[in-house]
């Protein structure tokens, strides 16, 4: 099989990613659509790996899959504080400092 | 496909029993100035857990200044040793260069650190919450504002000592960001000192709603942004086979030579160049705070706890553009022609955006926010004119810069009323009058913002638009010019609101720090002067370390 549909369905679920973070209003559901986005760049890492014949992408998603584990314990706890406060996690509520 | 089978088997054949796998070299001298920052993280980790609440904000603050010196002592050694010359090289197996511009920008980013965190560690300022002194931080983070464990926190007298150890792994990342050598290690780097930056965001002690939602915001556009420089990350990949530099570089110049005929459809591939080269810089231009990109500068310059705003605006910035510069200058020289124009629109929209809407506020650290947006595109200018004096403009800048920076936002944590600081601007009228001591110092950092002669900014700006100039880029400097004196309007216009209007009977006081602040203060005050009554001598140092090595 081509490994290049591989590529346009990492391209898919990016985009897909990238929407909701625009369109969806919680503010989980948005941190979920960046995690999708990283997960798109893992698939097109390891794809390429294929490709070309080498592990740099392969060790590279390993290390992407560390850092959105670190980012969702610092997003985690930064939105689950904001809900405690306010009593919802909408991110159009947070506007306080809105002109 | 049978190539593709035989690319396969690169790694399906491996039966046999692998064969040694070599140690990895490791250059732990060169890293030194990043080893020791990190590994007093981890031991600031530790003393929160080992020591008890009582001296546990003595322990960090000398841990971290500890810390800072001797890694700025490293860097000093480094530097004379030649390896910021002579002596350049890559290190910990290509990850990591050790040149000029990285000491250089190595060396900046841990003197600004050490002077934050004096602004860090201020607990004057805040009147003392049952008879126990407190910093600018939470008591508890984990409390809800206004909650019964929030008040039960501020009456034991906790507080945040945490900030120390999480600011110290931020400088360990800014510190490799500049010199990450390649795709993987910058985007490490990047979340290695973006993620303690969202903590430290969100727990000022005042005004606990707005350092949330702030928080919130950055974390949530921080992470989007990274998330497209990774894909581009990707794409470069696909593009080159490595994510070296040096490596991508070389099919960006050479074109693609000698190509496996099955990776024709993506090694050497334009698109993937183009598309992937966009989503990095945009990644890079995010953290700047350049226009397209800056949405989210003012709201958190605004909510954050404000020593950790002049942390983040100055120490930030030079780490950002330290990586930009890199980029720019060692991956991706061979298709200047490409990114010249975009970077060109990117300046200019920059420059002039930050300078206008700066006008319109009403917040003072808004207004400082916008005002480093305007600063960003300034900068800008010299890292397009891609040329040795661009590299040294650009380095010579980012110093002036920072010390300015962080000096203004330590006076705005001084000027306070009732709710904590006063931060707008109405506030501030006739501050010169009631405190000429302060509102001076705040009128020299705002001279040097709007690069009058005789401070840093002037040298900086002066240093910047020549480079511009020499590369043929002289309608960028007339733009720059002419958003520089619609910066100076604002900039004036705050001097004389201090100076030249009567004090309101409910005004603000101006609270009298330690020495700390005080020291930072100073020290804001005397870099902005001696860089602009002398800077030859640091133009040079900056000329000297303005060479890259690939």
């Amino acid at each position: 099989m081509n490994p290049v549909y591989y590529l346009y369905l990492a391209a898919l679920l990016f985009t897909i990613g990238g929407a909701g973070v625009l369109i969806r209003r919680n503010a989980i559901v948005v941190f979920m659509c960046i995690e999708l986005m990283l997960n798109a760049c893992n698939l097109a890492f390891v794809t390429f790996s294929r490709m070309h014949g080498n592990l740099d992408g392969q060790i590279i998603a390993f290390f992407t899959m560390v850092v959105a584990a670190a980012e969702v314990v610092v997003g985690l706890a930064i939105i689950v504080s904001i809900f405690r406060t306010r009593h919802t996690a909408s991110v159009d509520d947070a506007s306080l400092m809105k002109l | 496909m049978s190539s593709v089978a035989s690319v396969h088997s690169l790694w399906t054949v491996a039966a046999e029993v692998p064969g040694r796998i070599p140690a990895p070299h490791i250059e732990y001298a060169q890293l030194s100035p990043t080893l020791i920052v990190l590994g007093a993280a981890v031991i600031g980790i530790l003393v929160e857990t080992v020591l008890p609440r009582s001296s546990r904000y003595y322990a960090q603050l000398a841990l971290s200044v500890v810390a800072l010196a001797a890694a700025f002592a490293a860097v000093i050694g480094l530097a004379a040793g030649g390896f910021g010359s002579s002596k350049a090289r890559i290190a910990a197996m290509g990850a990591i260069a050790v040149d000029g511009p990285a000491l250089f920008l190595q060396g900046t980013i841990l003197l600004v650190s050490l002077v934050a965190v004096f602004t860090f560690a201020e607990r004057r300022l805040d009147p003392a919450a049952h008879g126990k002194k407190v910093d600018s931080f939470a008591a508890q983070a984990a409390a809800v504002p206004g909650g019964a464990a929030e008040q039960a926190a501020v009456k034991a007298g906790f507080t945040t000592t945490e900030v120390f150890p999480i600011a110290l792994f931020a400088i360990g990342g800014m510190l490799i960001f500049p010199s990450a050598n390649d795709l993987l290690m910058l985007f490490v780097a990047l979340e290695v000192f973006s993620l303690p930056l969202y903590i430290l965001c969100a727990l000022a002690r005042r005004q606990r709603l707005l350092s949330q939602e702030a928080a919130v915001k950055y974390f949530l556009l921080g992470a989007f942004s990274s998330a497209f420089l990774l894909f581009g990350i990707a794409l470069l990949y696909g593009y080159a086979g490595t994510v070296t530099y040096a490596g991508i570089a070389e099919v960006v110049s050479d074109g693609a030579k000698q190509i496996d005929p099955a990776l024709a459809g993506t090694m050497g591939n334009d698109a993937l160049l183009l598309i992937g080269a966009a989503l990095v810089l945009m990644g890079l231009l995010f953290k700047v705070g350049a226009v397209p990109f800056h949405m989210w500068t003012p709201d958190v310059y605004q909510g954050a706890p404000t020593p950790v705003t002049g942390f983040m605006a100055a120490a930030t910035k030079v780490a950002a553009f330290g990586a930009l510069l890199r980029l720019l200058y060692v991956v991706l020289p061979g298709m200047r022609w490409d990114w010249r124009p975009v970077m060109w629109g990117v300046a200019i929209v920059t420059m002039l955006g930050g300078a206008i809407v700066a006008i319109t506020q009403t917040d003072i650290k808004r207004l400082l926010a916008y005002s480093s947006i305007a600063h960003a595109g300034f900068i800008l200018a010299g890292v397009i004119a891609t040329s040795e004096d661009g590299i040294s403009s650009v380095l010579f800048y980012l110093g002036a810069y920072s010390f300015v920076t962080l000096g203004a936002f330590a006076v705005v944590t001084l000027v306070r009323d009732a709710g904590g600081e006063a931060t707008h601007l109405s506030k501030w009228a006739g501050l010169g009058r009631r405190s000429p001591l302060v509102a001076a110092v705040f009128a020299v950092f705002l001279l040097a913002f709007a690069g009058i002669p005789l401070t840093s900014g002037f040298a900086g700006k002066f240093a910047v638009f020549k480079a511009a100039a020499q590369s043929g880029a002289g309608w960028l400097v007339v733009i720059g010019v002419i958003s520089s004196a619609i910066a100076a309007f604002f900039y004036i216009r705050v001097i004389v609101l201090m100076f030249f209007s009567e004090p309101k009977a409910d005004g603000p006081t101006v609270a009298v720090p330690s020495p700390l602040t005080t020291t930072a203060i100073a020290i804001g005050v005397a870099v902005t002067l001696v860089l602009g009554l002398a800077p030859q001598y640091f133009l040079d140092l900056a000329g000297q370390a303005g060479v890259f090595i690939r």
